[in-house]
């Protein structure tokens, strides 16, 4: 969604960019934050309407005959739960018609925050995990996705203007493209690992192992299939990631977190936060505890404002295309896994 | 509890007097002045540099400097001679560079002298580690030249075109093997940079690329400092970047490229964890050790520069540590028998001797042994400090000198969390004679390179390269064509 078609809503007296940081840094003790007047003490609250039923009922749909249809609180997908931002500001995307959709999280930098804590703690567990395990959690996710179908092509052509036959053609694909990927779990790296034949009486191998935690500025284009497509090849690593979304229908990435939160998926190895990319890429570039980001469709500004704020830490800073088409099979490959796994030679001397 | 220590042991340091063993030189030729090597040619430049010999403190060679127009001159031969050797057919390119490794075979002992000469280490490592490894790698990867579609299934590799290259003054000729011949044998043209201390091979290097009739600009050598390396990073012509050096430079040159379309490979700092466990066999970790941190001076990235023993034989590892290291003998690089060379340049010296004062005024213990020094040149006694904690400056900085932190761990996990706390994370050794624990800490440890019973061993199949704040990207090996290729997975 570009930047003009939505209303971007803040607190009064807090301009969107610098000031946010200075409000969210506090928001324990101000009205802005979500979660003190929550009845629930906990901020990553789930309330009733995260697993939604099977949502024929998607928001701005209008009310069927005789009864007057709920609108759905989209909120972020942090650790395994659904709080909402810190900060308290919303964005308000349009559907197809240009009608109220919902009002959805604008993340703060405090809520990126949050989400590499979450993903750090969970790194060590998901790529300790078998290979195997993992393409098994990628291909539940593939499973959810089937269960879920329905749903998502109502609302891409709800939210997204697409054809019925586009439509099923992208949920077909992101789940088709779960699977293709799951499978890679446990076969990447006897394909681009080795044994090295060294001249010295040594066993000398190397295998790739997950960067770590790692942040993706998700396609604009695709708002399902994009998002799978991007995130898919590097957890099936064991990478972490967290995804920022800002595209013109971010509801579908939050409905996918309901998938992703069905899937067995440990919390924290899958964040996603819906906002806007141009304020939080300086501050995601800066982060010292992230170890790589990619961005999807990136201008020369992003690219190198990331690189610039990235080579803090030495991240490795990606950049990749958003086409227009994601169905394409060019945009599976284990070349996509490669650029956010290292590499470890091993030495063992041979002998008695 | 300790293993008895009070063994009975020969000494031989204070018992006999070692004759000299020079390695002659005599046969070794060197230019007084060298100009840059730039299309096929040597050619002049205004200004010359000094490099010294810093066993001696004299000077061995000028150089010259190159300043923007220079490595434009030598970028554009880059470029108009990437575009027929790209298209020179594989197995034609894999002959050259098969050719480069064979003649610095046949000049091995000569470039040995002379990489001893301007860069302080022993002859014992530059004549059986440094040259012959520069040799192989160019042997390896010309092997690669031709088989290019067989290395990275489904994707076809195409090269990248010019690649700006700056290595530093540890290894002068390994790194530009290391950086020249992935990048050949992929197709791509090179210009590169050796370090301003240690240029000195890098020239004879080009008189091989010369002899060995490789096409004019194929390979361009320019000589200088760090303006001389922004000029290469910073040149718009430049399509992909590969730099060894430092973290902090790494970092800058990663700003310098960030918002352009080149591909960039770092091979930075390190702060290495050698860890040795109760089980291990001592006397070979010990000579691990000592291998790991005196090892060119402690001039390595993957030095293994931290000690993390268990506690209940830190006594017995530092005893023996202590016995062995009366042994090394510090002198002259020339000298067949010399352990420990001389130190780079004097300012890397003043940062040794910075640091290691740091490390006595915050209350480590500092031990040095009992070896005679040379009046003359750049020298630094081999050195641990031990009642090290982990935030101590020697323990957290990159030190690049013969100087070792001894500090201590009960438990595996303590040692892993320990040998992690650092930005760094190029190589780390593990000591132990329980398989399973080997391989489980190794998979823990987060860096590019597990030496297990064993420590500093390269070869030119192995990939290297770091994790984290080491930098990215590999150096040998399969992997290692990944840095100058351009896979099309469609």
């Amino acid at each position: 969604m570009s930047d003009d078609s939505e209303t971007v809503t803040t607190p009064p007296d807090t301009s969107p960019d610098e000031e946010a940081s200075a409000e969210t840094e506090a928001s324990t003790s101000t009205d802005d934050s979500g979660s003190p007047d929550e009845p629930t003490a906990s901020p990553p609250e789930t309330t009733g309407d995260s697993p939604a039923s099977e949502s024929g009922s998607s928001n701005g749909s209008p009310a069927p005959e005789g009864r007057l249809s709920i609108y759905k609180t989209y909120k972020l997908y942090i650790d395994g739960q659904f709080p909402r931002t810190e900060s308290g500001r919303y964005l308000q995307p349009e559907d197809s018609e240009g009608d109220f959709v919902a009002n959805i999280c604008r993340a703060s930098r405090k809520d990126f925050r949050d989400a590499v804590v979450a993903a750090r703690e969970t790194l060590d567990g998901w790529s300790g995990r078998s290979a195997f395990n993992r393409g098994q959690i990628l291909y539940r996710m593939a499973e959810m996705l089937e269960g879920r179908r329905h749903g998502f092509e109502k609302q891409l052509m709800d939210f997204a203007n697409y054809s019925e036959a586009e439509a099923r053609e992208e949920v077909g694909t992101a789940i088709d493209r779960l699977v293709w990927y799951a499978g890679w779990a446990d076969k990447f790296e006897q394909v681009f690992g080795s044994i090295n034949p060294v001249s010295s009486p040594h066993f000398n191998f190397t295998t790739p192992e997950p960067t770590g935690v790692v942040a993706v500025f998700t396609p604009r284009n695709a708002p399902l299939l994009g998002l799978v497509s991007a995130i898919a090849p590097l957890i099936v690593s064991g990478n972490a990631v967290i995804a920022v979304v800002d595209n013109e229908a971010p509801m579908l990435a939050m409905e996918f977190a309901e998938v992703l939160n069905n899937s067995d998926l440990p919390g924290g190895v899958i964040n996603i936060l819906t906002g806007l990319r141009s304020e939080l890429a300086g501050h995601v570039g800066g982060h010292r505890d992230v170890d790589g980001v990619i961005a999807y469709g990136a201008s020369d500004e992003e690219e190198e404002l990331l690189g610039v704020e990235g080579a803090e830490n030495v991240k490795r800073t990606k950049f990749a295309d958003d086409p227009d088409d994601w169905t394409s099979d060019d945009c599976q490959s284990p070349y996509r896994i490669m650029p956010f796994v290292e590499f470890k030679t091993n030495w063992h001397p041979v002998g008695v | 509890m300790n293993r008895p220590t009070d063994v009975r042991e020969l000494l031989f340091g204070d018992t006999w007097e070692y004759s000299p063993a020079p390695q002659s030189a005599d046969f070794a030729d060197y230019r007084d002045q060298y100009g840059h090597f730039i299309d096929g040619e040597f050619v002049e430049d205004d200004e010359y540099f000094e490099s010294v010999n810093p066993a001696t403190e004299e000077t061995l060679a000028e150089f010259a400097l190159a300043d923007a127009s220079t490595v434009d001159r030598a970028v554009d031969a880059a470029r108009d001679a990437y575009e027929t050797w790209q298209q020179t057919p594989p197995s034609e390119r894999a002959k050259y560079i098969f050719r480069i490794g064979r003649m610095i075979k046949e000049k091995s002992r000569e470039i040995a002298v002379l990489e001893s000469m301007d860069g302080g280490k022993p002859i014992r490592e530059s004549r059986d580690i440094d040259i012959p490894l520069a040799a192989a790698h160019f042997f390896h990867y010309a092997g690669w030249a031709d088989k290019l579609e067989y290395a990275f299934p489904g994707a076809e590799a195409s090269s990248i075109g010019v690649c700006g290259q700056v290595i530093p003054w540890n290894f002068p000729l390994l790194m530009a093997a290391w950086k020249i011949a992935p990048a050949l044998a992929t197709g791509n043209t090179v210009v590169i940079k050796p370090a301003e201390t240690t240029p000195l091979t890098a020239m004879k290097l080009a008189e091989i690329v010369q002899e060995a009739g490789l096409p004019p600009g194929v390979v361009n050598i320019v000589t200088g400092a760090g303006d001389t390396g922004s000029a290469i990073v910073e040149h718009p012509d430049v399509d992909k970047v590969a730099f060894t050096g430092s973290t902090q430079v790494g970092k800058v040159i990663q700003r310098a490229v960030a918002g352009t379309d080149k591909r960039l490979t770092l091979e930075l700092g390190g702060k290495g964890s050698n860890i040795v466990f109760d089980d291990a066999p001592i006397d070979q970790a010990v000579e691990g050790i000592i291998n790991g941190i005196y090892f060119n001076q402690g001039h390595v990235c993957c030095a293994g520069s931290r000690l993390l023993v268990q506690e209940n034989v830190h006594d017995e590892v530092v005893a023996k540590l202590q016995h062995r290291m009366e042994t090394l003998r510090v002198g002259a690089p020339l000298d067949k028998n010399t352990d420990v060379g001389a130190i780079n340049s004097k300012q890397q010296l003043d940062k040794i001797t910075d640091l290691v004062e740091a490390g006595v005024e915050e209350g480590c213990e500092l031990y040095q042994p009992s070896c005679e020094m040379p009046d003359t040149g750049y020298f630094f006694e081999p050195t641990f400090f031990t009642n090290v904690t982990p935030s101590n400056r020697i323990a957290q900085e990159e030190i690049f000198g013969p100087v070792l932190s001894v500090m201590t761990f009960r438990t595996p996990d303590e040692a892993v969390r320990k040998a992690n706390n650092t930005p760094y994370g190029l190589a780390c050794g593990v000591w132990t004679d329980k398989g399973s624990k080997l391989f489980n800490v190794a998979g823990e440890l987060d860096c590019g390179v597990v030496w297990g019973n064993t420590y500093n061993q390269f070869d030119p199949g192995s990939p290297f390269g770091g994790y984290k704040e080491s930098g990215f990207g590999r150096e040998g090996g399969r992997q290692g064509l990944l840095a100058y290729l351009e896979l099309d997975e469609t």
